[in-house]
């Protein structure tokens, strides 16, 4: 079920769903944050998420995790919906996606190395050599040089930190990625470079990206389809094309705003 | 259709052909390295090998660098390798990933004997420079509290108010419990062990000196140094992780001021308060026991102990106060400078500061215990 090779989508029928959100409500306390979303993600794409800040990308993201109670609604990774899953189930499930935290969430007391070895010494059984070698090789696919990996998070800039994240987020090979905010913080060469790392990663591996960014660049050159959260919904979804002709009035400030014609015009 | 990783070996004059099958991806890790090491071995002494690709079912990083590795292995015992038919986004993550040594991190060879010296070495060098830190550390702190004397609208009093309520108010029950305590097992031991000798009226002395003098600032300084010394080290310490405390420096805001002196201050206001309310916490408790388990009457409890005890037994007790105030703050404080960018280091500048401020409690009661020996006070 989980073999489809990594193929290009057409039409909404044909398209495996990988994450279905139906009617999500999330709050706290007294303030309902969203109320009945309803969101797809197809095998195979980058999806990029924006939405003005504070309208809840992050805590959608943080549903669909599972580390944020929701209250209503169904949250279904893989078909399968996961209020229904026993632990078991539901790790098998979080085996299959990687998490790349906006601040990176690297555990402080651990070399980028070991970083990156947690989740395989966890669910995998290999040999030490291996182990190593394929840590090693993950550090390099994500661009970090060599001498990183025995570094410790708190010596590292921003943008290594980022890919350090990266590089533990895809330690098991994850069908889905999440990406809080990947290319924030970066200088505009480093964000660019992270963009085409993801392009590449997800064409060798097959990756379905659910992207969090605010980087209109990264919008207009990686994302396959863009969806737009407001008012606590999903405002409008397609592709840049689509947006660009959406009539919502934050759509439309969004993506016609001064630094987004920028973009647009190179 | 959920099959592991597998192989065929066929042999054609001389040359391999080995078919690939299944699926290459971590969740068969131990399989796929044993079906490397088999490949290695089943080809050992043949011709060139072609590793066909096309049954890959799923090829992962993990199939891929081992299946890549195998080739070179291959390749570097003078058997030529190649792969044929592989899917094209098999052969993507084959390039991708291309297959290359890492170098083994060089371990430095070290002598268990040199290891322990130097480890000595460094732990004697180290005490060396925390005391001299301790000392600066002091000074610095002077040189605030003068600041802030000389220009008192810049001390911090809302900040005092809240650390003494912390510090001091809430304190309260705790501290008041096990003074209660302590003073109660006291008597208890002394009626116990003085009985013997017909000398039970004397655990009045035993109390009301011990308990002044020594017993009762010493449970309040070390449950300080845990309850409060702690927080701050905890406090200070995530606030340098944060750069929180370097932000106060950029504005112009000298973080000893503004974190450590209303601390320090208020610890050394809050610590005599509470030791006084220990001695009379630890009083009731050994008077309540020397009634109800010795026999001895509240009134005939009071005129015992004040014929034992002067002025001076509580003064004694009660102006080592304000000294163990300061030298739990400046560990504390000192400690939650010291914390580096993780959160075992966080852990550890915590534990450390616990542990030092109670030994240095100790350690401090012992000089006074000799100094006012020495004056005779």
């Amino acid at each position: 079920m989980d073999d489809a090779p990594h193929t290009p989508l057409r039409s909404a029928d044909e398209r495996e769903v990988v994450i279905r959100v139906r009617g999500l409500e999330v709050g706290f306390g007294e303030r309902t944050i969203m109320k009945g979303l309803d969101l797809d993600v197809y095998r195979g794409e980058i999806l990029g998420f924006v939405g003005a800040s504070g309208t809840g990308k992050s805590v959608l993201t943080r549903a669909i995790l599972g580390l944020v109670p929701k209250r209503a609604g169904t949250i279904e990774v893989f078909g399968e919906d996961l209020d229904g899953l026993n632990p078991a189930s539901r790790r098998a499930i979080e085996r299959r996606w990687g998490v790349l935290f906006q601040h990176g969430a690297l555990f402080s007391s651990l070399t980028v190395k070991q970083n990156v070895q947690v989740p395989m010494r966890e669910y995998l059984d290999m040999s030490d050599r291996l182990l190593e070698e394929l840590a090693m090789l993950k550090i390099e696919m994500v661009g970090l040089s060599p001498d990183a990996a025995d570094k410790y998070p708190s010596d590292l800039s921003g943008g290594m930190i980022k890919r350090a994240a990266l590089a533990r987020a895809l330690a098991l090979d994850p069908e889905i990625v999440f990406l809080d905010e990947p290319t924030s913080g970066l200088d505009p060469i480093g964000a660019g470079d992270f963009d085409d790392l993801i392009a590449t990663l997800q064409k060798t591996l097959g990756l379905t990206v659910f992207m969090v960014t605010h980087d209109l660049d990264s919008l207009h050159s990686v994302c396959d389809r863009i969806a737009a959260l407001g008012e606590g919904r999903i405002i409008a979804s397609g592709t840049i094309e689509d947006m660009l002709a959406s009539d919502h009035p934050w759509v439309k400030a969004y993506f016609h705003g001064k630094r987004a014609r920028a973009v647009m015009a190179e | 259709m959920n099959s592991g990783p597998a192989i065929t070996v066929e042999e054609h004059g001389g040359d391999v052909l080995l078919v690939v099958s299944g699926r290459w991806t971590a969740p068969h890790a131990a399989e796929v390295e044993r079906l490397a090491a088999m490949i290695l071995e089943a080809t050992r002494g043949g011709g060139s090998v072609r590793i066909d690709l096309a049954a890959v079912e799923r090829l992962d990083t993990l199939g891929a660098w081992v299946l890549d590795r195998t080739r070179h292995e291959l390749g570097d015992r003078g058997q030529p390798a190649d792969f044929v038919g592989a899917r094209p986004e098999h052969q993507t993550l084959l390039d991708e990933i291309a297959y290359r040594g890492f170098q083994e991190p060089t371990r430095v060879k070290t002598s268990r004997v040199v290891d322990f010296l130097a480890d000595v070495g460094r732990a004697v060098v180290d005490a060396g420079k925390d005391f001299v830190r301790g000392v600066s550390f002091l000074g610095e702190v002077m040189v605030a509290l003068f600041a802030v004397l000389i220009n008192p609208r810049r001390f911090r009093f809302p900040a005092l108010v809240h650390q003494l309520e912390f510090i001091a108010f809430r304190g309260v029950p705790i501290i008041a419990l096990i003074s209660f305590l302590v003073g109660a097992i006291v008597a208890q031991q002394g009626i116990f062990q003085l009985q013997r000798f017909g000398a039970t009226p004397f655990v009045v002395d035993l109390i009301g000196i011990l308990v002044l003098r020594e017993l009762a600032v010493l449970l309040t300084s070390i449950m300080i140094a845990g309850r409060s010394g702690s927080a701050f080290t905890a406090e200070i310490g995530s606030m340098k992780m944060r750069e929180e405390v370097d932000a106060l420096r950029v504005m112009g805001l000298d973080p000893v001021q503004v974190l450590i002196v209303p601390r320090i201050l208020a610890l050394i206001v809050s610590l005599p308060l509470l030791t006084f309310l220990s001695m009379m916490s630890a009083l009731l408790g050994g008077g309540l026991v020397s009634w109800f388990y010795g026999g001895i009457s509240p009134e005939i409890f009071l005129a015992r102990l004040q014929g034992a005890i002067a002025l001076s037994t509580f003064l004694v007790g009660i102006i080592k106060a304000p000294f163990m105030a300061l030298v739990i703050g400046l560990i504390a404080s000192l400690e939650g400078l010291a914390v580096q960018g993780s959160a075992e280091s966080l852990g550890r500048q915590v534990t450390s500061s616990v542990v030092k401020s109670i030994f240095m409690v100790i350690v401090v009661d012992g000089l006074f215990a000799m100094f006012f020996a020495a004056i005779n006070y």
